[in-house]
């Protein structure tokens, strides 16, 4: 019976009464229907759009924009090309992402383990936040926070003076421009050299722990070697640095960096919405380290900070990785909502206003597009090459 | 070993039954498949949007989302003001009745791209007439319906009286508009700085000028008096006396569909010659046995023009009686008998000092 079972698929290979051929043939049907309702859509379109008389090149690349974004952080002026518009829509979209992914890890961390503390008002103040928070739309709390921010600063003649020559306004926060002169560039050599001497020594103390069992104070040996000798350099060439103080003149302060308030209620209210998820992630992913390890770490004689830092956190990192990548894409696709409160992100400034002055929708969606699908594909590489460093390894 | 065989034997039938299901979804989503490339090829419509526009027994017009007297719903969901009522008499030319009218509101950011998609079969916004609208977007311009230019309003409490004083500013504008492109060459043919602050939608515009986060609301003079009526302290504010640009406002329709773009433009264009002539909506019945040969032929006692657009021999009539002609429509939505209060300026008639000039109608 095993021999007929076995030889069967051999005898019949060709014949359409074999499952494996139809299944064979229906899959190369539908991929190939699959290919041609793509080229279809693509050739339709393109007749479509050329009957209609819409440009389908993509020669709108190379021309003047002719408008003016405020926010750049590569340069740009109003003589600078739709490619150029492009490039500053990108950097900025990766600017507030990177950053807001920095704070709502940190933010996120925080109430995580907060929730989990044995003190109530702690754990209750962590659990209201992420129940809170996390119901509310994200558009809302941009506006929200977006119209917070404007209604309580006050105009620019008005402004709340800092120390240090800050001014806050609702224009923004406006700091002292850092100028540097020569010599400043042996500076950042010293500064270079530190973080060089830093690593070694980490090195060194390790291999010495290691060896004899002593600990070296690693922290204050690269604090100081961090910000004393780059110091000392500093004063020994004699400070070339100076600060351009930001002042009122006409409309507001000029001179000085300025730190807009749409880029600060984005940033805001990013990090505060993605960090209520990776509060939860991080409560998940804790608890699902087995108690036994916690009693373990207690019995070794290690206190609570370090069962968390050396046992806990490790262990939980495994758990909480990958879910951890899915919010960081979720932060960055959601940067998209920049639109709404006038930062000048990929979507306001390329898929808005280039798309409107050059009319050519399919080619800047189809870019926009893509710019996406390539930022969360990096990203997730990066998170899995970092998450399989975090592994298990099993062997 | 037996076991083993009957257990294959089981696998292998339930596999075939699998592969059966696997098949017959397969051919339905074969089947939908072709079904949706016909559909494709199917749902490139023809262009003429005349017919369109007659089969469906409604007129779908993009207009402005909101902006005082030009556009904009009243308390009972009816959509009123100037634009509107251009959009009103297309739909009495073509169906007789300017009630049959579906408005899709717009920001300017998309106004183009919905009409190049087909989405609206008439754009009737306020977008500037430009040469590069008119020849790379796919669309094309049928007239002029508001003489406009770019300006300013600050705040009184600034005590600015030029646009020149203007260095540094901030300035919001709405985005995907010529106010940006403006801007931009207006500040820097005269060598000053300045920062935008950009939105998709107009209202949101307002908002940010009127909470203090801009010195500066730049746009139409038009949009500027309209923006007041949704300002908290629109007394606080002034327009500066400089227009920085030519703004001829004006509805568009699609490229290749010359019979469509005749009927925006000769609708525009039989308000503006009813008014020099003194026909109004009230009049227009007793007009009709006028002797005045242009009179006669522009209402269709006389002559083909009805015909020759394809339209109802009472289509002029339709448009004047239901819709009024263009000063009327101008008083009622901005003009004199509004809370706008525009003067008629540029868009007085031309034998009135202003622009507005219809070609003889023979």
């Amino acid at each position: 019976m095993s021999d007929v079972l076995l030889a069967a698929p051999s005898r019949r290979s060709l014949s359409l009464h074999d499952a494996k051929v139809r299944g064979i043939i229906y899959q190369l049907l539908l991929a190939v229907s699959l290919l041609a309702l793509a080229v279809g859509i693509a050739v339709q379109t393109a007749s479509n759009m050329r009957a209609r008389g819409i440009p389908l090149s993509f020669g709108f690349w190379n021309e003047a924009a002719g408008f003016d974004i405020n926010q750049t952080l590569i340069p740009y002026d109003t003589l600078s090309t739709y490619g150029q518009a492009f490039w500053v829509g990108v950097v900025n979209t990766l600017y507030v992402s990177l950053l807001g992914i920095v704070l709502a890890t940190v933010l996120g961390f925080v109430v995580g383990i907060a929730r989990l503390s044995p003190n109530w008002i702690v754990s209750k103040v962590a659990a209201s936040y992420v129940e809170i928070i996390r119901n509310i739309p994200l558009l809302l709390q941009l506006l929200f926070w977006y119209n917070a921010v404007l209604k309580a600063l006050p105009a620019p003649r008005a402004s709340i003076e800092l120390p240090g020559g800050i001014y806050l306004n609702n224009r923004g926060l406006i700091i002292p421009e850092i100028q540097l002169y020569e010599g400043a560039g042996t500076v950042e050599l010293a500064f270079l050299a530190a973080t060089i001497f830093c690593g070694a020594f980490w090195s060194y103390a390790r291999r010495a722990q290691n060896r004899t069992g002593k600990q070296l104070p690693v922290l204050w040996v690269i604090l100081a070697a961090l910000i004393g000798l780059p110091l000392i350099v500093f004063l020994l060439v004699g400070s070339p640095v100076s600060f351009v103080m930001p002042e009122l003149k006409g409309f507001n302060y000029r001179g000085g960096h300025q730190l807009y308030p749409e880029f600060a209620a984005l940033l805001i209210g990013l990090s505060v919405y993605t960090a209520s998820f990776i509060a939860e992630i991080v409560r998940s992913g804790i608890q699902a380290v087995p108690k036994g390890q916690t009693e373990a770490a207690h019995a070794l004689g290690l206190a609570p900070g370090k069962t968390l830092r050396l046992v806990i956190v490790p262990q939980a990192l495994r758990i909480i990785i990958p879910p951890l990548t899915s919010q960081y894409l979720n932060l960055t696709k959601n940067s998209s909502l920049a639109v709404f409160i006038g930062y000048p992100d990929l979507v306001q400034i390329f898929a808005g206003t280039v798309l409107n002055q050059t009319g050519a929708a399919v080619q800047v969606m189809a870019i926009t597009l893509s710019v996406y699908l390539a930022i969360s594909l990096v990203m997730s590489m990066a998170m899995n090459t970092f998450n399989q460093r975090f592994a298990i390894v099993e062997r | 070993m037996t076991r083993m065989n009957l257990t294959n034997n089981e696998a292998c039938a339930t596999l075939v039954l699998h592969k059966k299901i696997r098949g017959t979804k397969m051919q339905a989503i074969l089947k939908g498949l072709v079904g949706a490339a016909v559909g494709l090829v199917v749902s490139n419509a023809s262009a003429a949007t005349i017919e369109d526009v007659k089969k469906n027994g409604v007129l779908t017009c993009g207009t402005n989302s909101a902006t005082a007297g030009f556009s904009l719903p009243d308390n009972e969901g009816k959509w009123t003001g100037f634009v509107v009522d251009y959009c009103r008499a297309v739909a009495a030319a073509v169906l007789g009745d300017a009630q049959k009218v579906r408005f899709i509101p717009l920001t300017p950011k998309d106004r183009f791209t919905a009409l190049q998609s087909g989405e609206i079969d008439i754009l009737a916004h306020n977008a500037t007439w430009t040469s590069s609208r008119d020849t790379s977007l796919g669309i094309l311009f049928a007239g002029t319906y508001f003489y406009d230019g770019q300006g300013f309003m600050v705040r009184k409490a600034e005590n600015i009286g030029s646009a020149k004083d203007l260095d540094g500013a901030s300035i919001c504008v709405t985005q995907g508009t010529t106010t940006e492109l403006n801007l931009a060459d207006y500040f820097r043919s005269h060598s000053m700085s300045y920062s935008t602050v950009g939105f998709a939608d107009e209202e949101a515009v307002v908002k940010a000028y009127d909470e203090g986060r801009c010195d500066v609301l730049s746009a139409d003079t038009s949009t500027l008096n309209a923006s007041r009526q949704r300002m908290a302290k629109a007394d606080d504010s002034v327009v500066l006396p400089e227009l920085i640009s030519k703004e001829p406002l004006g509805p568009a329709v699609r490229q290749g569909d010359d019979h469509w773009l005749n009927v925006a433009k000769w609708t525009l264009l039989v308000m503006v010659a009813a008014e020099e002539l003194g026909i109004t909506s009230q009049n227009v019945d007793e007009m009709k046995s006028s002797d005045n040969p242009n009179i006669r032929r522009l209402l269709g006692a006389e002559g083909s023009l009805g015909k020759d657009l394809g339209l109802g021999d009472t289509w002029s009539v339709d448009v004047i009686k239901q819709v009024g002609n263009y000063g009327e429509v101008f008083d009622r939505n901005i003009g004199k008998a509004s809370p706008l209060k525009m003067e008629r300026g540029l868009n007085a008639l031309w034998n009135q000092g202003g622009l507005q000039y219809a070609p003889p109608i023979r």
